[in-house]
This record gives structure tokens, C-alpha cells and sequence, in this order.
């Protein structure tokens, strides 16, 4: 009797959060409250288990998450015992950056990738977790597990360093840091189906349940707090809508749904037949647009 | 993760909805899947991004919208006149897409009912052998993919020579096209035949071809009916039924390299780390090498309770009857067969790094969770990759491959790579860029190493030095020809000698003049002359000497080289910083003219680099101090330093 699969995907993640903690200087876990997110904190949690895992979970807030991602966040920091960093980029609560007035691309640059960068310098960290996998989106289908970013944050995929078996080189020059993505061989189905085996708590707005919505540009978007300005003539509706990714909650489009439970969700997963990220509305750029962001330092 | 049932899990208590069990069911099927990792090799002719876009289009892998994005991608940028253009499914990266090939290793996921699958896209051309190697050395199973109107071709050898070195144990040879020859039976056997036998010649255990059309889907996953003639399995077929190597790792001894040693509390120890080989049960008796310690596993422990037994592929957490030293990088195995121990090795090299491979030079090997120094014995030979003839090199260039000897600075536990990966493979890494430089598959340990331990003195190093006095440490100056590096070493020894100190001034001519007069200029000789006279100043400072060395010593990683030697706080870089221009006025021995005229190769400066350092303990600038006020600086630096009472 072989190894599952998932047995095989989960102790390869260990084995690379293990490495990580014991080459790096001052490793951290980008924790975004998402599906991945919380496979990849719970993977930690039994990495070191029965030790709490020696490093902080870093939060890079957009302010602009659904309210329901802010309470699990604060329920699995009390649970894991592990240290929580929220970290807001100070200019954009100055300006207050907003995806309605500043549109998708600055919203998401200024609050994303400009904070992830603040707050890697601000605290020091030379190694950041993330949950990223190969099989989202072409560019990092090409990523290594260990992918190292020069002091300005930059990506050079044409400048990869091989990556062996089980073997990955930590060392870094003065200045460069490292993304870590354990998680780069699962799949969306391996994530759902290693939740459901393993019960990890997940973000409720992953099941569909009546929620008002408005249909924009193609996508439904959850009407979540008092801030989303309607436009003429959108007034929000109750649908039986669920998510499949979570971000900003204005730029994360719902899909109608009657999967009300884990099990019913990955019935319906496997069935699919569209991607996850066609719900991200970031990614709806150019070709390449995830590999132009990824150069600049986004994650 | 652990077996148990797990319960309903619901969303939002509305208790167990119809539909539910169904679904449970459904999941529990798809879990219970093994996975098959494997990679393809193959030129950009040969439809191998086609191959794979048609393996994940024909098991679904792709969805609605991805689908879209082809179709449109097909007709915008595609190569083949808007038809579905299958390989702008892998290549991502925008330079690969512009140029239409495929430069990095592109990882992708697919599933059948039983088995999930995970793709490495290698490339094929020569200069993209290192992320072959990368991509090749997680896989269970490599498709050699190739042209049937071009049959094997140079290419073709290479990649099978190199999956071979990889130990890979299924290869599968795929003669795509055969669309285009008219599915001829004739030209396949042809090509089977030519390939089994070179195959034998290789040694590769586990071989198979089959004959497709990527394009059509002939044999793919179906059955071909236009080439009724071929019997054997599909692509497919193939891949759901062979063996996982896994399973086989299974049956070796037991081998766990600790990564982490676990300590929450002053209660708790435990050593964290990947099984490579074998199992582990609690009570069995076990041995930690290189310590060869012994005891018995008490615990094995998981987030999700104590575990009776663990197999190669788990990530796991033990603990030990006997409280015993361990740490990272030391390795766990069965009492009753241990592993080899060694610290000197042939082995087979892959170079990956623009800079050459130089015998003489050391390099930091990583091998499981260990980290050592290895100095790199000359080339017996290196492949013609073409030919497979064993040529004699001086040194290897980039995605070269050769065998050599390897020596270490300690030992370690070791098995051959043919028989376990893990314990077997290691990577090279530079001590200045940091880079993965290098990638290697140890053979043996060579049997003279067990003669030649070190010997352990009875009057250590701190007694020599005590006797003299002093505290012995190493001032390494270094600067291009014409710094004025002798001139202020010898200030400097002067001023030592009338402190009562014990010097040694070891100096670039008088060295070349006797100890190394069969050593040039080429750099492989530089590397080598450095290395000697790093270890002359090793012998030197543990006779409880102060000495003083002065060569250019261009290098950086020599100079880390020389540096790593001693103990922390006995070397100290002076950097005699002085602008060529300025050297080159000076020139007092008439050697810059003569480089100039081309009398003298590899000169430093001129024709052959120097490396300035990054980080010398001491730098002198000679255009704004005299030899004297430089030479009483460094005196100067080493009372701060408490080197000089």
C-alpha cells in the first residue's frame, strides 16, 4: 500500500516549511485568511508540532477584506498561538486607496505589493511563506519552490537557481530575500479535499448561503459592508451565491451555487469546469500580467 | 495526515443533506489515488508541448475559461495557423511565448481515476541541460519524446544518457508524428530496434516505445485504429500502471536525516526530519551517524497522535529512549544496517554555472540536511555528451558532466545515489554567489580515506601559542601586482619582530620559487597555488605563528577558501587598495609592460580578473597614506583586536 497522494503532497510541504525554518535567519508566514492560507497554517502546525511554529504570521491588510475573513483571522492567531503582524500600508490608509476611486491595478499595488514590500524591510524577515501553487497561473507554473527576490523585491525567473530532489539552497547574498511556496505541487481539488480530510477551519464564505449581491462587469459582487457605492440602478439582490478564492471583497466575483457544505463544494469542484481565478479580477490584464506583478514584487 | 474518518463536516449546521454521502463517497475514492511523478524530454520539434496539452485536454484537466483563453491565444500568437495551438498551454513565462520555446521547467497537474499526475516540461536543447536535471530528479518516469521522420537522433542519446545518470528507473521512448510517415510499422520497428539496443548498451533497466501521433491522439489515451499493428499499452496506460519508486525506497534500510531537533520545552526533544528510506517503528533500535550513538525509538509524534510506524515518504517527528546528542544534518538509521561513512568519494558531476568547474577550488556540498566543505579532486574524465566518450579535462564548463574524486572536510553517512536518491545525491554550491552551482551522484567512498585520519596531537595549538606568547591569527594581503602589498608586509613583520612576536612572512615570488614552481598562471593553477598556501598558513597559526601573507589572490571564493581554515577571528583580509593606473605606473618589476605587450598571460588587471574584496577586516589606500603610516595601521588594528596585548 503506497502513500496517498495527499500523504505524499503534505509531508513534501513539511519537509520544505522544516528547511526553511532551519536555514533562515528570520522566516514569516504571509497568512491572507484564504483556502491556501489556512492548508498552509495548518501544515506548519504540524511541522513543529508539539512546538507552536517559530515564526509570525504577517497579514498584509487591504482594509478592504470581507468581514468575515477579519474574524477567522483573529480566531486561528488565538488558536495556532502563533504571533499575528497586521501590517496596513500607512500611505494608502492616508489616501485612502480604494479599488472604486483608484481602480483595480493601483488599489492592488499600492495596498499589496508596495505594503508586502514595507513590511518585509520594516521587520527584517528574509524569508516569507506563501501560498502560492504552480497549477493557478502559467508564470508560476515555472516558479521554484525556494524563488529568490533581489533588495528591491524583484523576481529574475530567467535567473532560477536549479532545484534538486528534496535538496534546496538557502543561502542568499546580502539583501535578497526568499519566497517560499510549499504548496507548489497541489492542485484547488488536493487543497479542498486535504480540508475536508483534515477538518480545517475555513472562511464560512466558502459555502453558498443567501448573500445580497450586484451583477458588474460579469461578475456577482458581494455588497458586504456600507462603503460599496451602488451604481445607478444596482440595487443588491439575495442569491445563493459562495466563493471560490477570497481577496478584496469588491474585486472577488461570487458563483451561484447550491454546495452548502465541504463535501457538496468539492462535488461541485470536481465538476467544474471553469478556473478559480477567473473570479480574480486582478488577473484580467494582459497576457503575462501575473508575471509582469510577480517581477515588481507581488507575491 | 491521518487515516480516521472524518466527520461530517458542515458549513453551517444545517446537519447531513442529502447529497452528502454521495459526495463523501466521491471524495474518499479520489484521495485514495497514488501519484506518479515524470518529466518529458524532447527538442521544440517534436510536439512536446503538444504532447502534454493533449494528455491534459484529453483527461480534463482544462477548464471552460482556460479553454477560451487558448482558442484565443491560438488565433493571436499561436504557430499553427489558428488551429489549437496545445503548447501556449505551457510555455508561460512572456520571453519563452515570443520565441516560441521552452527555457525553464514548467510544472503541471493532471488526473485519471487512479492515479494523479505531475508533469515536469523539461527543455531540450543543450543549453537548457540543467533544467532538465532539475525537472528530471524528482521523476518516477521520463518520455523521451522524438520526430519519427528524424528517428533518434544526438539529442536524443543525450537525454537518455542523462535520465539514466538521474536513476530513473522507467523510460519511455514516444515516436510522435508517425501521422506523418504514414503510421508505417517499418520506420517504428527500425527506430525500437536502434533504441533498445543503445538502451542496453546504457544499462537503463525499464524500457518502452510506442508509437503516437500527438496531434491526432493516436495512442495517446486510446487506442490507435490507424496503427492496428502496435499491441502494446497507450501513453496512458502506461502511466497509470508503472511503478512509483517510492515503493521500492520502501524496502531499503532505514535512513532519517534529522532537519530540525524539536525542543519546545526542557520535557520535549524531538528530531524532526524526511524518511528517505525504509520504516520506523517505535521500540526499534536504532544509530545516529556519523556518531554511530545508538538507541531505541521511544515516540513518533504527530499533531494528530503518536504513530506505531512510519514509512519512507512521511515527514515525521521521533523520539529516543536515551537522551544522545543529535543535530541537523546528522542521520537516523536501522542499528542493524547503517549506512557507509566516508569523507572521500568518487562521484559523478552535472555543472551548472556559467563559471567553470576548477579542481582545487572548494565548494560547500549540500547532501540531506548536511552542509559540508568539499574540495574537488582533478577530472578523471568527462562525457562527450555526443559520442559518450570519456575525454580528459582540465576543468567543466556549463551543463557539462564529468566524474571525479571528491574530498570532505568531515565524514558523513552516505549511500551509493544508485541505490538511494536521497542519501546519495548533493548539490554544489558557490561560497560567494551563494548559487547552485553544481549537482552530483556520489558512487563509493574511496577505501584509502580510512588511512589517512587525522591525528590527534598531544600539545594542541593553545599550548604552542601560550609558549610564544602571543595569539596567532593570519594578516592575508591582497591587491593587484604594484599595490604595494610585499613592501608594507614586510614593514609590518618588522614592527612585530621588534614587539618580540613570532612571524612568518609567506611571499607570492619566494613561494612560486620553490614549494609551487610547478604551478602557472592558468586559473586553474591560481586556484591550486592558493590552496596550498592556505594550508601552509593553516599549519603555520596552529604552530601558534602570526603570519602574514602576501599575494594578489584575485579570487574571492579562495580567499573564503583560505578564511574557513582557521577558527573565527584569525584571518584577517587586509585589502591593499590601490587603482590600477596607479599600479601600473609603479609597475616595479617591469610586469605590467610586459602584459601590455603581450610577454606575460594572465596578468591580473589585464587579461585575467581580480576580485576586490566585499568585506576585508582592514583596507589601506596607498595613494593617501605612505608604506609606513599603512604598516603602522595594521598594528595598530590588531592591539584594537586584542591580537597584540
Amino acid at each position: 500500500m503506497s502513500l496517498s497522494h495527499l500523504q505524499r503532497l503534505e509531508a513534501e510541504s513539511i519537509h520544505i516549511l522544516r528547511e526553511v525554518v532551519a536555514e533562515a535567519e528570520k522566516p514569516v508566514m504571509l497568512y491572507s485568511i484564504g483556502k491556501d492560507s489556512s492548508v498552509m497554517l495548518h501544515l506548519a502546525r504540524k511541522a513543529f508540532y508539539p512546538a507552536v511554529p517559530p515564526f509570525p504570521l504577517l497579514h498584509v491588510d487591504t482594509t478592504w477584506k470581507f468581514r468575515d475573513m477579519y474574524l477567522m483571522r483573529e480566531r486561528m492567531a488565538k488558536e495556532s498561538g502563533m504571533e499575528l503582524i497586521v501590517y496596513k500600508n500607512p500611505e494608502a490608509v492616508e489616501k485612502g486607496i480604494n479599488p472604486f476611486t483608484h481602480g483595480s491595478a493601483v488599489h492592488t499595488d499600492v495596498w499589496k505589493t508596495q505594503g508586502l514590500r514595507q513590511a518585509l524591510d520594516k521587520y527584517g524577515f528574509d524569508a516569507a511563506f506563501g501560498g502560492a501553487r504552480r497549477d493557478e497561473e502559467k508564470s508560476r507554473a515555472k516558479e521554484r519552490v525556494f524563488s529568490f527576490r533581489t533588495a528591491q523585491h524583484r523576481w529574475d525567473p530567467k535567473n532560477q537557481r536549479p532545484e534538486l530532489w528534496r535538496l534546496y539552497n538557502a543561502r542568499k547574498r546580502r539583501g535578497e530575500s526568499i519566497r517560499i511556496f510549499p504548496l507548489s505541487n497541489w492542485t484547488e481539488l488536493d487543497i479542498w479535499q486535504y480540508l475536508y480530510l483534515e477538518k480545517v477551519p475555513i472562511v464560512p464564505l466558502y459555502y453558498s448561503a443567501l448573500r445580497p449581491v450586484v451583477e458588474r462587469d460579469g461578475a456577482l459582487i458581494m455588497v458586504d459592508d456600507e462603503r460599496m457605492p451602488l451604481r445607478p440602478g444596482e440595487t443588491p439582490m439575495m442569491k445563493k451565491v459562495r466563493f471560490r478564492t477570497l481577496g478584496c471583497y469588491p474585486l472577488t466575483g461570487a458563483v451561484e451555487s447550491e454546495a452548502e457544505t465541504l463535501a457538496e463544494v468539492i462535488h461541485e469542484i470536481a465538476a467544474a469546469r471553469t478556473s478559480e481565478r477567473e473570479g480574480r479580477i486582478i488577473d484580467h490584464d494582459a497576457p503575462s500580467s501575473m508575471e509582469a506583478k510577480k517581477q515588481e514584487g507581488y507575491f | 495526515m491521518s487515516a480516521t474518518e472524518p466527520d461530517k463536516v458542515t458549513a453551517n449546521q444545517t446537519g447531513v443533506r442529502p447529497g452528502e454521502a454521495a459526495a463523501d463517497a466521491g471524495i474518499r475514492l479520489r484521495v485514495a489515488k497514488s501519484l506518479l511523478r515524470f518529466n518529458t524530454c524532447g527538442s521544440v520539434d517534436d510536439g512536446k508541448s503538444t504532447l502534454i496539452g493533449r494528455l491534459l485536454y484529453d483527461s480534463k484537466a482544462l477548464f471552460d475559461d482556460q479553454l477560451a483563453t487558448l482558442e484565443a491565444d491560438s488565433k493571436k500568437v499561436g504557430t499553427r495557423q489558428g488551429e489549437m495551438d496545445y503548447a501556449l498551454l505551457l510555455d508561460g513565462l512572456s520571453a519563452e511565448r515570443e520565441q516560441g520555446i521552452t527555457i525553464d521547467v514548467s510544472y503541471r497537474f493532471f488526473s485519471t481515476e487512479t492515479r494523479n499526475f505531475i508533469v515536469a516540461d523539461t527543455p531540450g536543447h543543450e543549453q537548457y541541460t540543467r533544467n532538465m536535471v532539475t525537472g528530471a530528479s524528482t521523476a518516477d518516469l521520463s518520455i523521451i519524446l522524438i520526430d519519427a521522420r528524424k528517428g533518434i537522433l544526438t539529442q536524443t542519446r543525450r537525454h537518455s544518457v542523462l535520465v539514466s545518470l538521474l536513476g530513473i528507473r522507467h523510460v519511455v521512448l514516444v515516436v510522435n508524428k508517425m501521422d506523418l510517415v504514414g503510421y508505417s510499422q517499418d520506420v517504428f520497428a527500425k527506430i525500437e530496434s536502434e533504441y533498445r539496443a543503445f538502451a542496453a548498451e546504457h544499462g537503463m533497466p525499464d524500457v518502452r516505445c510506442i508509437p503516437i501521433s500527438a496531434v491526432n491522439g493516436d495512442n495517446v489515451i486510446t487506442h490507435s485504429s490507424a496503427m492496428p499493428w502496435y499491441t502494446g499499452p497507450t501513453l496512458m496506460e502506461l502511466l497509470e500502471s508503472v511503478e512509483i519508486d517510492e515503493t521500492r525506497v520502501r524496502d531499503l534500510p532505514l535512513r532519517l536525516p534529522i532537519q530540525w531537533v524539536n525542543r519546545p520545552d526542557h520535557t520535549f526533544r524531538g528530531f524532526a526530519g524526511t524518511m528517505v528510506g525504509g520504516k520506523i517503528h517505535k521500540g526499534q533500535a536504532v544509530r545516529v551517524e556519523p556518531s554511530g550513538n545508538t538507541s531505541r525509538v521511544a515516540r513518533i509524534v504527530t499533531f494528530d497522535g503518536d504513530l506505531d510506524e512510519a514509512v519512507a515518504g512521511q515527514s515525521i517527528t521521533i523520539t529516543l529512549e536515551d537522551e544522545i546528542d543529535i543535530s541537523r544534518g546528522d542521520v537516523i538509521v536501522a542499528a542493524d544496517s547503517p549506512a557507509e561513512v566516508s569523507d572521500q568519494f568518487e562521484a559523478t558531476l552535472v555543472w551548472m554555472d556559467e563559471a567553470a568547474l576548477l579542481p582545487g577550488r572548494s565548494y560547500l556540498m549540500k547532501i540531506g540536511s548536511k552542509t559540508v566543505n568539499a574540495t574537488i579532486a582533478p577530472l578523471k574524465y568527462k562525457l562527450d555528451m555526443n559520442t559518450m566518450q570519456h575525454l580528459a579535462a582540465p576543468k567543466l564548463d556549463l551543463n557539462e558532466i564529468g566524474v571525479c574524486n571528491l574530498e570532505l572536510d568531515r565524514e558523513i553517512p552516505f549511500d551509493p545515489y544508485a541505490v538511494n536518491r536521497d542519501t546519495g545525491g548533493f548539490i554544489l554550491i558557490d561560497r560567494i554567489s551563494n548559487d547552485t552551482v553544481g549537482a552530483g551522484m556520489l558512487h563509493f567512498a574511496l577505501r584509502r580515506a580510512s588511512n589517512v585520519h587525522w591525528q590527534a596531537l598531544d600539545v594542541n595549538k593553545a599550548e604552542r601559542a601560550t609558549a610564544k606568547g602571543q595569539r596567532p591569527c593570519v594578516l592575508w594581503f591582497t591587491g593587484l601586482s604594484g599595490a604595494g602589498k610585499s613592501t608594507i608586509a614586510n614593514l609590518v613583520e618588522k614592527k612585530l619582530h621588534s614587539l618580540k612576536r613570532h612571524t612568518y612572512l609567506l611571499d607570492g615570488d619566494n613561494v612560486r620559487h620553490g614549494l609551487n614552481k610547478d604551478l602557472g598562471f592558468s586559473e586553474a593553477d591560481r586556484v591550486e597555488n592558493m590552496r596550498r598556501i592556505a594550508e601552509v598558513a593553516k599549519l603555520m597559526v596552529d604552530a601558534g605563528l602570526i603570519v602574514i601573507t602576501s599575494f594578489i589572490s584575485p579570487f574571492r571564493n579562495e580567499r573564503a577558501m583560505a578564511r574557513s581554515l582557521v577558527a573565527d577571528g584569525e584571518f584577517i583580509e587586509i585589502f591593499v587598495d590601490t587603482p590600477m593606473s596607479v599600479a601600473e605606473e609603479r609597475d616595479p618589476k617591469g610586469l605590467y609592460g610586459k602584459a601590455r605587450r603581450g610577454e606575460v598571460k594572465n596578468f591580473t588587471g589585464i587579461d585575467s580578473p581580480y576580485e576586490p574584496p566585499e568585506n576585508p577586516e582592514l583596507r589601506l589606500d596607498t595613494t593617501a597614506a605612505s608604506p609606513e603610516h599603512a604598516a603602522e595601521s595594521v598594528v595598530a588594528y590588531l592591539r584594537e583586536r586584542g591580537l597584540l596585548a
